[in-house]
């Protein structure tokens, strides 16, 4: 069976959680990883907007309008939930208690700045709470497809405006798994059925591939 | 405090006044208020808010109906109606990264000169700030903000203006309330004081100026 690209990339970030720990999801791709908790494994998940303990999305009838994600849907909370205003929700995050995030992006560059809240000219959104993650969480892992409209999205240097000057930890696209240590692409896996050859040629940013390259065990 | 009708609160807030306004996405917004504000006209308004929401909901509806002139948020890209507005110079937006924005506003009304966050250092958001060094590490110093009216939305007041808010319709509201020279809100429950332990009150009621009556 094929998996979908957002599928590969949610089970493989899911297998960077870690028991007992602090974990913010941003939106889209990285809030997919909540469905994909190892067994057994309590995570606290944070939501920027003021909760820790964010459940799966309620049936219909039993949305609570006052208990929403990021994205103002309606959540669930799980026993031994918390709420809070937003200063402490920043304190968390700004203050290094977060232990892992995950977000989108639409631009990492080979030495891991991550550039992934305006495009200037055409889409400004504005940073949200991505700014404040990436300046503190303790791990940051980046959930995005390899390329865009045929584009590499990992490039040499981010030609949009960058996050944060901090490097990101790991990025995850559905063909590979790259991480930055020494502030240097490196190739740590590839996806299933996805070559080594096939992830270069996808990639604009130098890649240094160590001699072995493990497939990403989905 | 004193109770007033939604009427009489909005009629207080001239046009070109700075409003900050709870909610996050909409959630824990005076909706009554936005609705007012709408109804009666306001114009020029400066809003500072964690988000425009989207069209109809929240701010949105401020947004949709022309009343605002500046807008200072973290996020705008659920409402495309501000960014338009945007792009065509009719609103003007300041993006500030949520955890910097809403430490500014604490700034502002815990009587703090500003605050120094590493967020923003080396991107865009540094330009025209100043940089100081503490222990080897490099922050922004950041100023407080201040606003004319804080509009909060409660989930239970007591008859004095004790407040709590419930889940995640807390977000702004509390760290507004501290911050605004008039403080008015709306509560989806108005309690006999004491129904609201003092180890649950999260906005005590000598910060708050105006609570709408229930209708």
């Amino acid at each position: 069976m094929t998996m979908d690209p957002q599928t590969i990339i949610a089970k493989r970030i899911a297998l960077e959680l870690r028991d007992g720990t602090l974990v913010n999801l941003g939106i889209a791709i990285p809030t997919l990883v909540a469905n994909y908790v190892p067994p057994g494994m309590h995570i606290f998940f944070q939501s920027e907007n003021g909760l820790i303990g964010t459940g799966p999305i309620p049936e219909e009838a039993m949305a609570q309008p006052r208990l929403t994600d990021a994205g103002g849907r309606p959540v669930s909370a799980i026993p031994g939930a918390c709420t809070f205003d937003s200063a402490v929700s920043f304190g968390l995050i700004r203050g290094g208690h977060v232990d892992m995030t995950v977000l989108g992006g639409l631009q990492v560059d080979e030495a891991g700045h991550l550039a992934n809240w305006m495009i200037p000219g055409k889409m400004v959104p504005g940073m949200g709470g991505a700014m404040d993650l990436v300046c503190g969480a303790q791990r940051v892992v980046v959930a995005m497809q390899h390329t865009a409209k045929g584009k590499s999205k990992i490039v040499k240097q981010c030609t949009l405006p960058l996050t944060s000057v901090r490097t990101i930890d790991l990025v995850v696209t559905e063909l590979a798994v790259i991480a930055f240590p020494g502030g240097r692409a490196t190739l740590v896996e590839t996806a299933p059925g996805v070559s080594v050859q096939e992830v270069v040629a996808a990639t604009e940013a130098t890649l240094i591939v160590p001699s072995t390259v493990r497939e990403m065990q989905l | 405090m004193r109770t007033t009708t939604v009427e009489e609160a909005v009629s207080r807030i001239p046009d070109g006044a700075s409003l900050m306004v709870g909610g996050f996405m909409g959630v824990g917004t005076p909706e009554r208020l936005m609705d007012e504000l709408t109804r009666q006209g306001k114009r020029n308004l400066t809003v500072i808010a964690n988000d425009t929401a989207t069209p109809g909901v929240g701010i949105g509806k401020l947004v949709s109906a022309k009343c605002l002139r500046k807008v200072i948020a973290s996020h705008i890209g659920l409402n495309p109606e501000t960014q338009k507005q945007m792009i065509a110079g009719e609103v003007e937006v300041e993006l500030v990264p949520q955890g910097t924005l809403i430490e500014r506003i604490r700034a502002g009304g815990y009587g703090l000169g500003g605050i120094l966050t590493a967020t923003g250092v080396g991107t865009v958001v540094e330009e025209g700030k100043r940089k100081i060094e503490v222990d080897g590490r490099e922050f922004l110093l950041e100023t407080p903000l201040h606003a004319d009216f804080a509009l909060l939305q409660a989930f239970l007041a007591d008859y004095l203006g004790n407040l709590t808010y419930a889940l995640t319709a807390r977000n702004f509201n509390p760290v507004i309330a501290m911050d605004a020279t008039t403080v008015i809100v709306d509560a989806e429950h108005v309690v006999p004081v004491g129904m609201i332990p003092p180890d649950n009150v999260m906005t005590p009621a000598v910060i708050v100026d105006y609570l709408v009556a229930r209708v």
